[in-house]
């Protein structure tokens, strides 16, 4: 018998073409995910070399991050000059370079972690990489996935493969069940609220437990997709029967004879009995609450009941860094989280874009109105989540509520596009970013789950979803 | 690449904790296809107000900093996105090397690809350096890659951890795709080898 082995393990020793005396590795890259941000330059510099792309058949591209997302976009034109000039320069990369593509007018198109998955990209035991740093989403399928910067980009763009020496393990496990109202993305909140946006440095975390078997495959990818706001390099889930039912019959998933073949490896992927792992965290399920954050680092968490912490309440650089983000935020200490008003809601991204995360957000907002004075929006995470909401009704809830339904993209997540908030404007969001003009220049973000993000927008202010249920 | 031998200069001092790659380089200026040019708009929302006008209390706007060679950082420098504008932004402004008690993965790696060292240290010595930077432009710092140690104004030697294979890449300047090239053959069978076993990839 060999040694056992976590799950990380095993993909990585699936995937190493050769290793060096000191343990750097070359590792093969099943999927390559690219958008039109961080690509230009490295396909520049594959035409500068005179590269041609490795493996064009495993390169899958999609423009997500500077799209509009309002309804007029159909016209084909995108009024910004530089956004402009991005998406057609992907246009461009994609058919010379003879990769699979998903533009603007392809109902297919959105957040390219959505779009990946939903087409039968990512598939359990694959390696996974985009420029993007959430690319650790796709670890909900047991793939070991991660972003890398444009250099990188173009590394793998030619050679199908990354230079890398291998993480240490960490496990996160997740015990128990979750109480009413409390999500996925609470819980990946709440981890981060743990560990700090350090405490997964250096590492591959490993969710488990049951509150996380319990979990959704949405629910999953919400998990693993703020692996990276810990500082993970990336986030893992076990594939289960689960993810089996997720993969089978997507597009590009595995069919007939092959999809055995396939499913037969996909059921060895788990972490055997007695493996090591070099730091484990454990939570109880019970004990995570509905959560918001109320600084500027996804790590700043409290649950909703609390009230905003002083500065002297840290220690060492982080006092310095509490001060700032108050100040930022606009935040007196001591003033209670649900007293916090709220002039926009954003539901959408990568984190929380999915149509499970609709149907959590127009369960609350059924029969109801946001508040006067409110600007709401909905951006689904990609055509297809749109068109399925459509169906279902939910699509006619947001808007009946006051909601504006938009078209797929990164949108307000990052504001690259005209989606943006004003100084001082202040935003519930489901997205993973609460940085420093994050969502626009001295805008104010507070990360929630969908639910909470419906409910601030019924209300006007930050509120416990649990009283609305 | 450029090559990182040694570089002797000015330290700038950033204690802030988290230091994100929107401050860094705000998403606005990710709207290039280029790699250049950048390092007028490092630090932008921290460096000038909305009209344009520099923020004189901005470390790198006083004008001891102004020609910062190396930045000495707080924890968990360059976190958030991947985007590699951050050290290109960097690397521009002409920053050579960043020291901190930890870096995020990404930008981490980003860095040494840009002929940018990123040095680890320990909590007691990042905070003496940060003390000698403080001192602004009389205090020149040196930063020996060959040697792997950073020489402080007063003469203090402090030895840093380097992974060799960076180190060796940095030292010669050397291009990992070409590097990786050389290794095509194993490249390829790797690649028939994965068609047989897991041919639905
Ligand atoms: S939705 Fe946000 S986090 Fe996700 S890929 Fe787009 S910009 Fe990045």
């Amino acid at each position: 018998m060999s040694a056992p082995k976590t799950l990380y393990d095993k993909i990585w020793d699936a995937h190493v073409v050769s290793e060096d005396a000191d343990g750097t590795s070359l590792l093969y890259i099943d999927r390559h995910l690219v958008h039109e941000v961080t690509s230009p330059q490295a396909f520049e510099g594959l035409r500068l070399a005179g590269r041609p792309v490795r493996a064009p058949e495993k390169t899958i591209a999609v423009p997500d991050h500077n799209v509009p997302t309002t309804l007029d976009r159909v016209s084909g034109v995108i009024a910004n000059e530089e956004s402009r000039i991005q998406v057609e320069a992907l246009d461009k990369n994609a058919r010379d370079f003879g990769i699979n593509y998903y533009p603007v007018s392809d109902v297919r198109q959105g957040i390219v972690h959505i779009v990946g998955p939903e087409q039968g990209w990512t598939l359990p035991g694959m390696t996974v990489v985009c420029g993007d740093s959430h690319t650790a989403t796709h670890g909900a399928f047991g793939a070991l996935a991660h972003g890398i910067g444009t250099s990188e980009v173009e590394h793998v763009l030619a050679t199908q493969t990354l230079i890398q020496k291998k993480s240490k393990n960490m496990k996160v496990e997740i015990t128990g069940k979750l109480r009413p109202g409390v999500t996925a993305k609470d819980i990946t909140l709440a981890v981060i609220g743990e560990t700090g946006t350090a405490g997964g440095t250096g590492y591959v975390i490993e969710y488990c437990g049951e509150a996380i078997r319990d979990l959704s495959m949405e629910g999953r990818m919400t998990v693993c997709n703020m692996a990276i706001e810990g500082g993970a390099r990336a986030g893992l889930i076990a594939p289960d029967e689960k993810t089996f039912d997720y993969v089978k019959g997507r597009p590009h998933a595995p069919k007939g004879a092959q999809f055995e073949a396939a499913l037969m490896w996909w059921k060895t992927l788990f972490t055997d009995e007695g493996a090591q792992f070099d730091k484990v965290v454990t939570l109880k399920g019970e004990d995570i609450q509905p959560v918001v954050t109320w600084g500027t680092s996804p790590e700043d968490v409290l649950p909703i009941t609390a009230t905003v912490p002083a500065p002297e309440d840290f220690k060492g650089g982080k006092v310095e860094a509490a001060k700032r983000a108050l100040d930022y935020m606009g935040l007196t200490p001591g003033q209670k989280l649900t007293d916090i008003q709220i002039d926009t809601v954003f539901i959408g991204s990568c984190t929380n874009g999915r149509i499970e995360d609709l149907r959590a957000a127009a369960e609350i907002l059924k029969g109801k109105k946001i508040k006067d004075g409110m600007r709401a929006m909905v951006v689904p995470g990609s055509g297809l989540v749109r068109l399925q909401a459509e169906e279902e009704g939910i699509a006619q809830i947001f808007i009946d509520a006051g909601f504006e339904w938009r078209l797929a993209g990164c949108s307000m997540c990052l504001a690259m596009n005209p989606d943006q908030l004003s100084e001082g404007e202040r935003c519930a969001s489901t997205s993973n970013r609460n940085f420093e003009g994050r969502q626009g220049y001295k805008g104010r973000t507070h990360l929630v789950s969908p639910a909470m993000a419906a409910a601030a927008a019924i209300t006007g202010h930050l509120t416990d979803v649990r009283e609305m249920m | 690449m450029e090559k990182f031998t040694k570089v002797t200069g000015i330290a700038a001092p950033m204690p802030l904790v988290n230091i994100d790659t929107d401050m860094i380089i705000p998403k606005v200026f990710l709207k290039t296809i280029k790699r250049s040019g950048l390092g007028v708009n490092l630090f932008d929302e921290m460096r000038y107000d909305r009209q344009g006008n520099e923020i004189p209390d901005f470390v790198l706007n006083k004008p001891q900093y102004r020609d910062t060679q190396i930045l000495i950082a707080g924890d968990n420098f360059g976190c958030g996105s991947s985007r590699e504008h951050a050290p290109w932004a960097l690397a521009d402004f002409g920053i050579k090397a960043i020291i901190s008690t930890s870096f995020a993965d990404i930008f981490f790696n980003n860095s040494f690809k840009n002929g940018m060292l990123p040095i680890v240290l320990p909590q007691e010595q990042v905070d003496l350096l940060m003390q000698d930077a403080e001192k602004g432009a009389n205090a020149r710092m040196t930063v020996d890659l060959e040697a792997q140690e950073i020489t402080t104004s007063d003469g203090t030697v402090i030895k840093f951890d380097v992974d060799p294979f960076k180190k060796h890449c940095l030292l010669n300047g050397l291009d990992d795709i070409g590097l990786t090239l050389e290794k095509v053959t194993a490249i390829d069978a790797f690649e028939a080898q994965a068609a047989q076993s897991r041919p639905w990839v």
